[in-house]
């Protein structure tokens, strides 16, 4: 089952045929398994490897150097309290000390019922709006405790099911380049001037 | 002073906009607005005239880059090698850097904006192909700008013979997955390649020679391409009717911290000085509780610090510098009279130190070890040799003078930027910037936390 199932092959495929090399296609395939199975196993990095030709060895050392992938299952809700300046000026640390005790877990950790994975976590563009949170990188601003304690009981209830997806799914809306309108791969070893250049040459 | 709810922490005022016109509609990130509201009028003013033109508009314009370098765009796209082909451009998307929000706010608010910009630099510079990396943990940007470019392609805006003309490029949306140093160019590059994200040393070969495939590569912020569809519509005259002749046009700006009302403001670009921003009724009306104002950082996590009597000076790359701090990614993180400095400059190294890649040692290892001293400090562990511990492994980082700002209190003149280094990238001198500002103009504040200690040192090693 880690292996991709018929519907993400056709669109690994599709995203291979993004890129003049296929290899450059590694990370969305590796979102795109994350999305599927919840974290990245071993089956799906194999199957990755072979769909952009390259070994899996590199494949695993690729996806272990970005935080984003996981190699074992977290929870439904991956929970980021940002910690880095702007939010640690206004209260960023005390509200991961608060998430602690709400959730009974420490960062990295995840709740017994599966629902929540907890991280403190650097900097994620929201600064003017601290303290900031993401539940599945979807943002949070000016996060008071009571709205924290309040998230989490929505989320418990499903009622934000509408517009949080699950742990794995990035964009619930994908690029697609219509064959008759693609200009197609340009590949490094075809040293083509572009068509609107030759005029000027 | 105006906010709207669907684009969090903008703040509208009575100033010139270049890139943040169409954030007042909450439909600012659909095709039929962006036409509305004269979208895709810049590119087709661009196919009209050949490439070489719409390239010396931009020259002429001084269009500065805005990820952080202050690199001018038009002259990076006159490096490519004469005739080397294909090139290619990636877009960088990846805004991580402390303090700094702007690019996903223009990615999620007008994405159609960048598209259109992509598509001028494309043409402009003779790039066959197009990557948009956007940074992993941005899902709505994601979500928005597919959907534009999806809308894009169809409308023929995007692909094969672009509004019926012979330029055709392709943009690809690319996704990260998360690691700051990825927002180096040749990292992105990297990461682009389906590589861990690691920088390549340069010089000799920047990503104009030897980018993407080894290609020529153009890399440019998202911020630096979303200026080009309204400097093609409106002309290069009247883009430098806005701004200094240094630093023309507009720049966005995040104020974050102890301020009364933080928030991203596109601000004009040179004139408009600290005090403005922060103190300034249409900015952020001063410091929060009425507190007085301790230090501030002018240009994200990485800048060396600035304090009160640098409030007067321009938002102006030449002059930050000769202050000895700089620009970088236009975020400012204000700290009042209750901040407590070295816990501030932890948290900062802590960043640094975190996301370094490990390549190199003086990083790798230095980092972490400001780290772990200033935390002890912190936590009441530290000792007076401390202190010149942190100087000496910041000195293993950057030899010689490092940057900061004057005193008149302490009797320091400035010392400029930039500084040495002995590192492949900025991220190792980023983890000492934090430390060495906050040592030099805050001093005192680390002795009290040491004489205070909680506990008597050990003496055996660490
Ligand atoms: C550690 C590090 C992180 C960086 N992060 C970013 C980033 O997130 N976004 C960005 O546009 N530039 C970033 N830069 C600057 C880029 O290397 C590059 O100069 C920039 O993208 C060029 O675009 P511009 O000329 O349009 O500013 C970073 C640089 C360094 C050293
Ligand atoms: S300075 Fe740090 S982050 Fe940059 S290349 Fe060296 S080890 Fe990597």
């Amino acid at each position: 089952m880690s292996r991709l199932n018929a519907a993400n092959l056709d669109l690994a495929q599709e995203i291979i045929g993004r890129y003049p090399v296929a290899r450059s296609a590694t990370i969305p395939l590796l979102h795109l398994s994350q999305e599927q199975n919840g974290y990245v196993t071993r089956d799906a990095m194999q199957q990755i490897a072979e769909l952009v030709d390259c070994t899996a060895a590199e494949v695993y050392g690729t996806a272990s150097f970005y935080e984003m992938f996981k190699f074992e299952p977290i929870g439904k809700f991956c929970v980021n309290i940002c910690r880095s300046i702007s939010c640690h000026l206004v209260g960023g640390d005390e509200l991961v000390e608060h998430a602690e005790h709400v959730l009974g877990i420490k960062p990295g950790g995840t709740t017994a019922d599966g629902l929540f994975t907890l991280e403190a976590v650097e900097c994620m563009a929201a600064c003017t709006e601290a303290p900031t949170l993401q539940v599945n990188y979807r943002h949070r601003f000016r996060v008071t405790h009571e709205d924290f304690d309040r998230l989490i009981d929505d989320l418990r209830a499903g009622r934000l099911d509408g517009e949080i997806p699950p742990h794995g799914t990035l964009a619930r809306e994908r690029q697609h380049i219509p064959a008759d309108r693609a200009a197609g791969n340009v590949s490094p070893d075809t040293p083509i001037t572009p068509a609107w250049m030759e005029a000027a040459q | 002073m105006t906010t709207y709810p669907w684009a969090a922490g903008y703040v509208a005022g009575d100033r010139p906009q270049i890139v943040t016109a169409r954030f007042q509609y909450e439909d600012s990130h659909t095709l039929e607005r962006y036409l509305a509201t004269g979208g895709y009028q810049g590119l087709r003013a661009a196919l009209a005239k050949p490439a070489a033109s719409v390239h010396d508009d931009v020259k002429g314009a001084t269009v500065l880059g805005r990820g952080g370098a202050g690199f001018p765009a038009g002259t990076k796209w006159g490096l490519t090698p004469a005739g080397k082909f294909p090139r290619y451009l990636v877009v960088n998307g990846d805004e991580s850097e402390p303090g700094t929000y702007k690019d996903r706010l223009l990615m999620e608010c007008d994405p159609h904006q960048l598209i259109e910009g992509c598509l001028i630099a494309c043409y402009a510079a003779g790039l066959s192909q197009c990557f948009l990396y956007i940074r992993g943990e941005m899902a709505v940007a994601h979500e928005r700008v597919g959907r534009a470019l999806n809308e894009a392609y169809a409308a023929g805006y995007v692909g094969k013979n672009i509004l019926g003309t012979k330029f055709s490029v392709d943009i690809a949306l690319h996704w990260g997955a998360g690691a700051y140093v990825v927002g180096e160019e040749t990292a992105l590059i990297e990461s682009l390649e389906g590589k861990r994200g690691e920088p390549r040393l340069k010089p000799p070969y920047f990503p104009a020679a030897i980018g993407l495939y080894g290609q020529p590569t153009i890399v440019n912020n998202v911020e630096t391409l979303a200026n080009l569809p309204w400097l093609l519509r409106n002309g290069v005259e009247a883009y430098t009717a806005i701004g200094t002749q240094t630093s023309p046009g507009t720049r966005m700006v995040a104020v974050s911290g102890h301020v009364k009302r933080p928030g991203v403001f596109e601000i004009i670009n040179g004139t408009t000085t600290f005090r403005d921003l922060l103190y300034g009724e249409e900015f952020c009306g001063g410091i929060r509780n009425g507190n007085d104002l301790k230090a501030f950082v002018p240009g994200g996590g990485s800048a060396p610090w600035f304090t009160p009597e640098q409030l007067d000076l321009p938002f102006e790359g030449r002059l930050v510098g000769a202050a000895g701090s700089m620009l970088g990614s236009g975020a400012i993180m204000v700290m009042d009279s209750t901040t407590d400095i070295p816990k501030a400059a932890l948290s900062l190294t802590r960043f640094y130190a975190h996301e370094s890649c490990g390549q190199c040692t003086p990083c790798r290892e230095g980092g972490t070890w400001l780290e772990r001293i200033l935390s002890r400090i912190c936590d009441g562990h530290g000792t007076t040799s401390d202190l010149d511990l942190l100087i000496e492994v910041g000195t293993s980082i950057c030899p010689g003078d490092f940057p900061h700002a004057s005193s008149t209190k302490l009797g320091l003149e400035a010392t400029p930027f930039p500084y040495k280094m002995t590192t492949i990238c900025f991220v190792g001198p980023s983890a000492y910037a934090p430390v060495h500002s906050a040592l030099t103009l805050f001093r005192e504040e680390f002795e009290a936390k040491i004489v205070k200690r909680t506990s008597i040192p050990v003496t055996v090693g660490h």
